[in-house]
Formats: structure tokens, C-alpha cells, sequence
């Protein structure tokens, strides 16, 4: 390496010169920390050990804090739910088998900070490493999620987040070739600053097809494919430039990592060709900490040793020092580890999709990550102890003194909570107002940034309950898949909050009629430091890992998000729960939404309402967030489930859709503008049933609910099945195809309010394009018609 | 020839009906992404799906070709700027294109990134640029088929109205004020979007023919409107719109020496 710009920190050097002042702090380490990594080698790091240390052993990759906690998902699953895990938490993602041997894998991660700094760039790799962890199961992926969590919707800084972040996850998965098949947007002014940009992935395989991220075979070979690396994404790694004294390399580069989705697809491809041909033993994807994650990894998981000679990296950038190239953060690169016999084989594949590559090292049963540069060692570690043997924390928490208070702040017993809608004229207006507040607009304009029918397999997708994709062409095996979570709730109650958040994505997927087998989390937080933001990620686990056992379905994987606070003012505990269910025949889901054809079909209510206004969309319309939330019982989940897959399977039901945020009230609008297709409707039997009033009848947000609509020939059918499981059911009304409007009666001044259809959707369907950009005439035409 | 991994939408299974010997080649570039729906739908349609590499000349025997829809190169220089020099294209350009000495030259239909690549390569006229809105956008879209004369849309009726998904960034067809009354007077516009203009492309055109009219192009994705649960939503419900199917059984037909 004559060009060689830089001094090298070779293993000998460190032993000799074991004073050297290392930048430890400024790469993000405590003191405590750097004494460990000396105490562990026995003498101090190189740079480039140094660099690998601080990176794998950082919140983000070693999970230090959340740890202790996320023990609970193992810990709580019991034999039953592991009958159809084929990979459990730890790999890059789970792995649930669907049966007739195809299994499928799902995860959502988070890529909020990036998305903060640069909104599309952030967003598009989101993207595309949640598709890589989907990748380097051996899965083919299949489609793509995005709950996202923005400010305040007037907010002028959520005017450059949310179009940057929408057209970086369309740029990116439309170029991939991944249909998008729901997700969520929220808006709210914890979230300023802090936007969330979370994102699920779904992929599905064969069961011979999966791959495991180790490095197994002595003597095997080890190979970086995909783009190059350069300096892109390194952030910290720039206080290594001590080592440097060459004042020419580039000095300002992106912290936020570019994506390049072309290289993505192609790459996508390339593994699946490599898998189909069986030339890889293990792979894995270079994500966060790059070459550091996936050499450590991936030797700490197979034989226990690998060496490696960082000069034949692949670099964009020349003047990279090997901290760097084992920090970078590029995007689209892949590790496998080849026998020497499939080295050639693997290279055609290479070839033929043009894929650049290089040999970096093999596979040693020496124990020992060895790293050399130009032939010197710069890396000798024990990779486990760089992989999995990271600082644990045991972070002090407790409640906040403030909870009580929140929760004795009553939406009933505010002045928020008085004068409420009581008429008939002011119950028709809050259900418009309602319908028309940015929570509970139409998000069409964002959605139809996204290709939802590449691959040809999508079955339903927003603003359906769930997404839901066809597997299997012949026999129309899929999977259902919903995001949800509440931040509202789990502010008020974490335990509970992170239950509702389950219940909430638990009941979407069976809405759609899928069986939910299984759970993947991003449970975004703020500071671990704070012992009251601790406290609230330790319920939210506690209540995920209860939830998860109750319901019989594993957490298969996931993501932590920390730090989410700006200026001591943390987001919402937001715990986003996404359930993953499956389909014997996709064919059989059930939209959510009256079709013109079912006009009289009959509209049930199922579950019990009770007074639950607290921490609701109706509260946050008149800027009140206190008291609990609703109760949550997951036996009445799981009973509504069953009913409800039930009556998909047997073809009772049209449609179906749960209830949540908004009640009753946003559930029959939302129902009616699907399709444009309109109802009519009484409360008085509801009201008297569950002595409720009509206000709360309409907008309480009691869990364990869905609407339903059935043909007049399944009515006897499916009360008898509800009666059966003892599960509450009530004739509401009959969908209405010719009156073009919502019309509700009730025990109320005026008897009955009707909506027209056309007015409640230009007024639902306005809000964010009014803020976002101009819609033109033709797309609220066509989506009329 | 491509390795198929045996997942959604695979190439390898065998086709069924009276009508297996049309083959029509599917061509895959590097970023092509509905390159299994097309072939899906040439199975729907009765025929035999082809897979072809863009960087094999042969077309191996394929009776029509398609150009199915993506980001060939990743459209970073312009939409199918870069596909077009790849050596399937010579060859496709040879048997499909004006100097082609065949009676009945190779029918190449091109579908949204192929239409970009058809228009770049000179076998159709006009070019695509941004979207007039500039953004990405994902809609059931009514088309009228006014041209039936081609191999592609011999079973519709003239002026039959159609439901397809469009999806795209680069749609917004323009052309040369000359070349655009051209093509009109010919007769060549095959596909009109009815409705609101939904890019701004010229005289809301959707889809034209070359002067032969074997070669076709057209913006939004009849191969996923080819089977009823997975379509637009259409009068008779949600997602069950199959107007696309048309085209490939149109194929199909001419070929077999049907109303062509």
C-alpha cells in the first residue's frame, strides 16, 4: 500500500505503547467501558479495536440498557408458542413456519434520528436495512410497512419532515419492487423533533431456503458484496482522524447513510440466486457498525474465529482509515461466508448480476477475529466479546411522581370534558369534526406515494385493517400483517398501554380474518437515563412480554429506538406492536369497508361499550390527555378473534372493521367512505344495553370491538355463533348503497343525524393534502368513482 | 438463462389451455421489478412465459416480447435511457423496429419502465418525463382503448372503457407538436386516460403504437389487472377489476392466428 496516507495502529504498537491517549469518550465510550476493553485484551486497543468496541457496544447495537428487560420475550414463551417458531429473538429476524413448508419472517426497526436530520435519506434506509434483515434470512421479501409519528401537523418543521420521509420510503421500496401494504401516521407534537420513522418488512421462504448468520466451516471463505464502502454513516468514527495526517481526504461527510435502492434490488436478486443455488453457508447484512458488526457476528456465531485483511474492502472513498472501513455505515452490502469450492460458482452469480465483490478472509477455529492491514495485525479480539459481551445496565427506574396526577385528571371530570355533544345537530358535527382532525384523516395522499400492487400478490393493503399478501399462488396461503400503537395510552399506562398497543394489532389482523401467530415491536422511548422514562420502557415490556403469553403468540424479534427526546422533553412511551397472522386462503379476507353490492346487508356492533374517553381522539380534539386508559382484556380479544376469522373462513361476513381510535363514530364513517357506500344506524338498543349515552355510545374508545356487515341470509348463522362464545352482538342498522350518507338515531334531541358522503369526505380527505401539497382534481375524482 | 428461486409468481409453472403455443418472452433488466406479474399474466392470458436476460441476445424462439415495468438501472440517468443499449434490445429492435423484413413483424408490448425503454430506443415516438405533480402516485385508473387493430388489443371493443392500476414517477408522456398530430391522424393512440389528466401527458395519451402496429407502449399496468382479488377495485368489487387481462389474451389469440 504505497498510497498509504495514514499511520497504522498495529496490535504490536499497542502493546508497547500502552499510554496512547485514545479518543474512548468522544466515540460515545464511559470510562468504566474503555477499562473493560483493556482488562479484556490486556493491554490497550489498537484504533480499529477501539472503533469496533465503541460501535458494538453502543446502545444502538448492544442493546446495554433495554437488555435486562427484553429478557422477559424469552423468558415468557412457553412450549406451546414455540411450536411454530423455526427462529426465535437474536437472529436478524424471526422466523414462523406458515406450513406447506413456506415460512415467513417479519421485523420493524426504527430510523427516527436519521429520518430527523434527513428526511428522505433517512427514510429510504430505513428501509432498505430492514429489507437486508429480511435478506439475509434466505427470505425472499414480500412487502413493506411504515408507521410513522410525526409533530404537530401545523407545525412548519413537520412541512419538511413528513413529505421528505413519504417520498424516501416511496423512493426507495417503489425502486425495490415491494408493495406497501399499510402502516400508520400519526401526528403530535411530542413527536417535534422526534419524528418516528419505523419500518416493517415481511419476507417468505421455503423452509430449506433459511440462512443463519454464522460462520461455520473452517476454511471458508469470507466475502463483502454489494456497493462499496465508503464514508458515509461513520459519525463518530471522525475523532479517529488522529490518525490521519493527510488534511486532503474529505472532511465534512453525511453521518446519515444514502441509499441507493438499485444496488438493493439487484442485490436482492443476487442473495436469492446464491440461496437457490446453496453457495452460501452464512450470511449476514452490514447494517449498523458495518464490517465491525458483520465480522464479529458472524464469527462469534459459527466456528469462533475469522481472518480478515481490511485492504481488500472494496472503497468509494480511498482515504478511508481502517477505523472507518470497519465503521461505515454504507448501505447495500452484504457478508457471506463460501466454501472454497463454490468460490468460483458465487463469482458467476456475481457476474452475472453485476455485482462487485471481494475476498476478504476465512473462516479459523482459532477463536479469534484477526484483522490485518497491509499484513499487520490492527485487529486481535475475542469476537464475542465484541459481539454479545457488551455492557449490561441495570438502569435505576420508577414510577414518575407525575403519574398519579395524570391519571386522576379525568376527561369527565375536566373542563374539557364538559358540554359535550348531546343533539342531534352537535353529535352530526363531532363526528365531521372528528373525521376531519388530522389523526383520523384520510392518508391516501401519502399512501398512494406508494406502489401497492407490484408482485401482483397483494390482497389488501391501506386503508384496510391489515396488509394482507398471498404466499402461495396455488393453494392462496398468506400472511396478514397490522402496526399499531397508541402513545396516548401507554403515557397514561405503560403496562396497559403496551397491551392496547397488541390488542390493537392483534384485532386488525383477525378483522382481516388472519390467525396471528406471531409479534415483532419497536418500542420507541427517550432517555434510559431518566429513571422515569425507564420506568416506562420497563412496564412497556413487562406488558408486551404478559400480553404476548396471554395471547399465545411469540415476539419473534424487534427493535429498541432510545433517546427520543430533545431538550429534556421526551416523546410518548410509543411501543409500536405489529402482529403477524396467516391465511389458509387469502381469498377469504375480509375488507374493510361496505361494497356497493351489499346494500342491506345487516351491520352488527360486537363487544360491550363502556365509559372510556380517556386518553381518546375525542379528548385530544379538545387538548385533554389524562386518566387510564381503556380497560384491556385479551381473553375478549381473543374470543372477538376467533369470531371474526370464523366468519371469514365461512364466508358469513363482507366486511369487517375494528374499533379503536374514534369509536364507534369513526369506525361507521370510515366503513362508509371505503367504498362510498353509505348506512343507517340506531343507538338505543347500545345505549340502553350498555347504559351508555349517546356521546359515549359513538365516541368511547372501549377495546374488544369490531363492526361487521352480513348478508341477511347469515344473520342466524352468525348470532348463533356469537351467542355460542357468550360474546355481545347487536343489530346496529343495515347498510344504505342509494342514500349516499351516514344516518344515526338515537335516544337524543332531534331522533336521528344524517352526514352526506360527499361532504364528509372532502372534509376527511382535505386535511393533509391542504397542508402537504395540492392534490389535483383528477385524483379526488377518480378516487370518487 | 435466470436461475428462478421457486417463490411468488414463478416463471417454471407449467401453462395450461388449448392455446400453449404462444411463447412470449418477458424481459428482465437489472431493476426490473414486475417481470413475474407480466409473466403471470401471459400465463393468465394461455400463453407461455419467456424469461429473457437483458444481456442475451437471443431471444430464443419467443413469439411477442414484453417489456415489463421497474427502475431498469435504477432510471438514474433517465427512465430506460440505459436499458435500451442492452443487447436484447438489438435484437428486439431488429425484429420489431421499421427495418424489420418480416410481414409480421416481432409484437413488443412495453409496460411503464418499458414504454420508457421502447420510446428511448426509438421503436415508438415520444418520451416520458416528470409527472406534472412530481410525485410518485399509485391509482386505479380508467383508460379508453382506442385503438383494437394491434396484437395487443385485438378483443377489445373500440373505444371500450378499462380499469388499471398506474403507478409511476415518469409518466407524463410528451412528443413533438408535429409527431402528436401525427400519430393522432393515424390513429396510433391506443390507450386514452379518461378523467382528469393524471401527469399532464399530452393529450391525456396513455398508450400509442408504432406505425406497424406490432409495437406497443402504454404507462399504467394492465399485468395486475389480470386476476379478480388482486385488480383495481371495479363495479363489481374491491380489487376484482381483470380489464388488463385483455391484453394478453389478445396476444395469445393473434398469435394463434385469431382477430388480429
Amino acid at each position: 500500500m504505497s498510497e498509504q496516507t495514514f499511520n497504522i495502529d498495529t496490535v504490536a504498537n499497542a502493546a508497547t505503547t500502552p499510554d496512547t491517549d485514545l479518543p474512548w469518550a468522544e466515540l460515545g465510550l464511559k470510562e468504566d467501558e474503555y477499562d473493560r476493553i483493556v482488562e479484556i485484551l490486556g493491554r490497550r486497543p489498537t484504533a480499529a479495536e477501539l472503533a469496533m468496541y465503541s460501535v458494538m457496544w453502543s446502545e444502538h447495537c448492544s442493546y446495554k440498557s433495554s437488555k435486562v428487560h427484553l429478557r422477559q420475550f424469552g423468558e415468557k414463551v412457553t412450549e406451546e408458542m414455540k411450536k411454530d417458531l423455526m427462529v426465535g429473538i437474536g437472529e436478524n429476524a424471526g422466523v414462523t413456519d406458515l406450513g406447506e413448508g413456506w415460512a415467513v419472517t417479519f421485523k420493524i426497526e426504527s430510523h427516527n434520528h436519521p429520518s430527523y436530520v434527513e428526511p428522505y435519506q433517512g427514510a429510504a434506509t430505513g428501509i432498505g436495512g430492514i429489507v437486508r434483515d429480511i435478506i439475509s434470512m434466505g427470505a425472499r421479501p414480500v412487502a413493506v410497512m411504515d408507521p410513522l409519528r410525526f409533530g404537530d401537523i401545523d407545525h412548519p418543521d413537520t412541512k419538511r419532515v413528513l413529505p421528505g420521509v413519504v417520498s424516501g420510503i416511496g423512493g426507495y421500496g417503489n425502486s425495490l419492487g415491494l408493495p406497501n401494504i399499510g402502516g400508520e401516521v400519526v401526528f403530535d407534537s411530542v413527536y417535534q423533533q422526534n419524528p418516528l420513522v419505523n419500518a416493517l418488512a415481511v419476507g417468505v421462504m421455503r423452509h430449506e431456503d433459511l440462512r443463519l448468520a454464522n460462520a461455520s466451516g473452517v476454511g471458508n471463505k469470507v466475502v463483502l458484496f454489494g456497493a462499496r464502502t465508503g464514508g458515509d454513516g461513520i459519525g463518530g468514527a471522525s475523532v479517529l482522524a488522529s490518525e490521519s495526517f493527510d488534511d486532503s481526504k474529505p472532511s465534512k461527510r453525511p453521518a446519515v447513510q444514502v441509499g441507493d435502492p438499485f444496488s438493493e434490488k439487484v442485490l436482492i436478486e443476487c442473495c436469492l440466486e446464491l440461496f437457490h443455488n446453496e453457495l452460501v453457508e452464512g450470511i449476514q447484512d452490514l447494517g449498523a457498525a458495518g464490517i465491525s458488526c458483520a465480522t464479529s457476528e458472524l464469527a462469534s456465531n459459527g466456528e469462533g474465529g475469522m481472518h480478515v485483511e481490511l485492504t481488500n474492502v472494496l472503497l468509494r472513498d480511498p482515504t478511508l482509515t481502517p477505523g472507518e472501513i470497519l465503521m461505515s455505515e454504507s448501505q447495500e452490502r452484504m457478508m457471506a461466508v463460501v466454501t472454497p469450492e463454490n468460490a468460483e460458482a458465487f463469482e458467476a452469480v456475481m457476474g452475472k448480476w453485476g455485482v462487485e465483490y471481494s475476498w476478504l478472509g476465512e473462516v479459523t477455529d482459532t477463536g479469534r477475529l484477526i484483522i490485518e492491514w497491509d499484513g499487520e495485525t490492527i485487529v486481535d479480539v475475542d469476537p464475542r466479546t465484541v459481539a454479545h459481551d457488551g455492557p449490561v445496565y441495570e438502569r435505576p427506574y420508577h414510577r414518575p411522581q407525575w403519574q398519579d396526577q395524570v391519571q386522576a385528571d379525568t376527561f369527565s371530570a375536566s373542563e374539557a370534558g364538559q358540554n359535550l355533544p348531546a343533539t342531534a345537530e352537535e353529535l352530526g358535527e363531532a363526528v365531521v369534526e372528528l373525521m376531519s382532525s388530522p389523526n383520523m384523516a384520510d392518508v391516501s395522499w401519502i399512501t398512494d406515494q406508494y406502489d401497492r400492487f407490484v408482485g401482483g400478490n397483494t390482497a389488501l393493503s391501506q386503508p384496510d385493517d391489515a396488509g394482507v399478501i398471498r404466499v402461495d399462488e396455488e393453494t392462496g396461503l398468506g400472511v396478514g400483517l397490522a402496526t399499531d400503537c397508541n402513545g396516548r395510552y401507554a403515557y397514561l399506562d405503560p403496562y396497559t398501554g403496551a397491551q392496547l398497543a397488541l390488542a390493537e394489532a392483534y384485532r386488525n389482523v383477525a378483522t382481516s380474518g388472519a390467525v396471528p401467530m406471531a409479534v415483532s415491536d419497536c418500542l420507541n422511548f427517550g432517555s434510559p437515563e431518566d429513571p422515569e422514562i425507564m420506568w416506562q420502557f420497563a412496564e412497556t415490556v413487562r406488558g408486551l412480554a404478559d400480553g404476548c403469553q396471554e395471547l399465545g403468540i411469540p415476539v419473534t424479534g424487534g427493535n429498541v429506538s432510545l433517546y427520543n427526546q430533545t431538550a429534556g422533553r421526551a416523546i410518548h412511551p410509543t411501543p409500536v406492536v405489529g402482529v403477524m397472522g396467516k391465511f389458509d386462503d387469502v381469498g377469504r379476507r375480509t375488507p374493510s369497508g361496505f361494497q356497493r353490492w351489499a346494500d342491506g346487508q345487516a351491520i352488527y356492533l360486537l363487544g360491550v361499550t363502556r365509559d372510556e374517553l380517556d386518553g381518546s381522539e375525542f379528548a385530544r380534539g379538545r387538548g385533554h390527555l389524562g386518566g387510564k386508559p381503556p380497560q384491556v382484556d385479551l381473553a375478549v380479544e381473543q374470543t372477538l378473534g376467533e369470531i371474526l376469522i370464523n366468519a371469514s373462513r365461512d364466508g358469513m361476513i363482507d366486511a369487517a372493521h375494528d374499533l379503536s381510535e374514534g369509536g364507534l363514530a369513526a369506525a361507521l364513517a370510515e366503513m362508509s367512505l371505503r367504498f362510498g357506500v353509505g348506512s343507517r344506524t340506531a343507538l338505543d338498543e347500545l345505549c340502553e344495553r350498555d347504559g351508555v349515552d349517546p356521546f359515549t355510545a359513538l365516541f368511547s374508545e372501549s377495546q374488544g370491538r369490531a363492526l361487521v356487515a352480513l348478508p341477511r341470509s347469515e344473520e342466524l348463522r352468525f348470532t348463533d355463533m356469537t351467542s355460542a362464545r357468550g360474546f355481545p352482538a347487536l343489530r346496529l342498522g343495515v347498510v344504505d348503497a342509494e342514500s349516499g350518507g351516514i344516518e344515526v338515531a338515537g335516544p337524543f334531541e332531534g331522533g336521528s343525524f344524517g352526514i352526506s358522503l360527499d361532504e364528509l369526505k372532502e372534509a376527511w380527505s382535505s386535511v393533509i393534502p391542504s397542508r402537504f401539497g395540492a392534490i389535483t382534481e383528477a385524483e379526488i375524482a377518480t378516487r370518487e368513482q | 438463462m435466470i436461475s428462478e428461486t421457486p417463490l411468488i409468481g414463478d416463471f417454471n409453472v407449467s401453462p395450461s389451455g388449448p392455446l400453449d403455443g404462444a411463447r412470449i418472452g418477458v424481459i428482465t433488466f437489472p431493476g426490473t421489478l414486475d417481470d413475474r406479474d407480466a409473466a403471470r399474466a401471459v400465463r393468465l392470458g394461455g400463453g407461455t412465459a419467456v424469461p429473457l436476460w437483458h444481456a442475451d441476445q437471443s431471444l430464443h424462439g419467443v413469439d411477442a416480447v414484453i417489456l415489463p415495468g421497474g427502475f431498469s438501472y435504477g432510471d438514474y440517468l433517465r427512465a430506460g435511457a440505459i436499458a435500451r443499449f442492452a443487447p436484447v434490445m438489438e435484437t428486439v429492435v431488429k425484429e420489431a423496429g421499421a427495418s424489420a423484413t418480416s410481414s409480421s413483424p416481432l409484437p413488443v408490448l412495453g409496460i411503464c419502465n418499458g414504454f420508457q425503454v421502447l420510446t428511448e430506443a426509438h421503436l415508438l415516438p415520444g418520451s416520458m418525463i416528470k409527472n406534472d405533480h412530481l410525485k410518485f402516485i399509485c391509482k386505479d385508473q380508467v383508460l379508453r382503448v382506442e385503438n383494437t387493430s394491434t396484437p395487443w388489443t385485438s378483443q377489445f371493443t373500440p373505444d371500450e372503457l378499462i380499469a388499471v392500476p398506474m403507478k409511476n414517477q415518469d409518466g407524463q408522456y410528451v412528443v413533438s407538436a408535429e409527431e402528436l398530430e401525427q400519430i393522432e391522424a393515424e390513429g396510433r393512440v391506443v390507450f386514452r386516460y379518461i378523467g382528469e389528466n393524471p401527469n399532464g401527458s399530452r393529450n391525456n395519451i396513455a398508450g400509442v403504437t408504432n406505425e406497424r402496429g406490432n409495437v406497443v407502449g402504454l404507462m399504467p399496468h394492465p399485468e395486475h389487472a389480470v386476476e379478480a382479488g388482486y385488480g383495481p377495485d371495479d363495479t363489481t368489487g374491491m380489487r376484482e377489476g381483470t380489464d388488463g387481462l385483455t391484453i394478453f389474451t389478445s396476444v395469445v389469440s393473434s398469435l394463434a392466428g385469431g382477430n388480429k
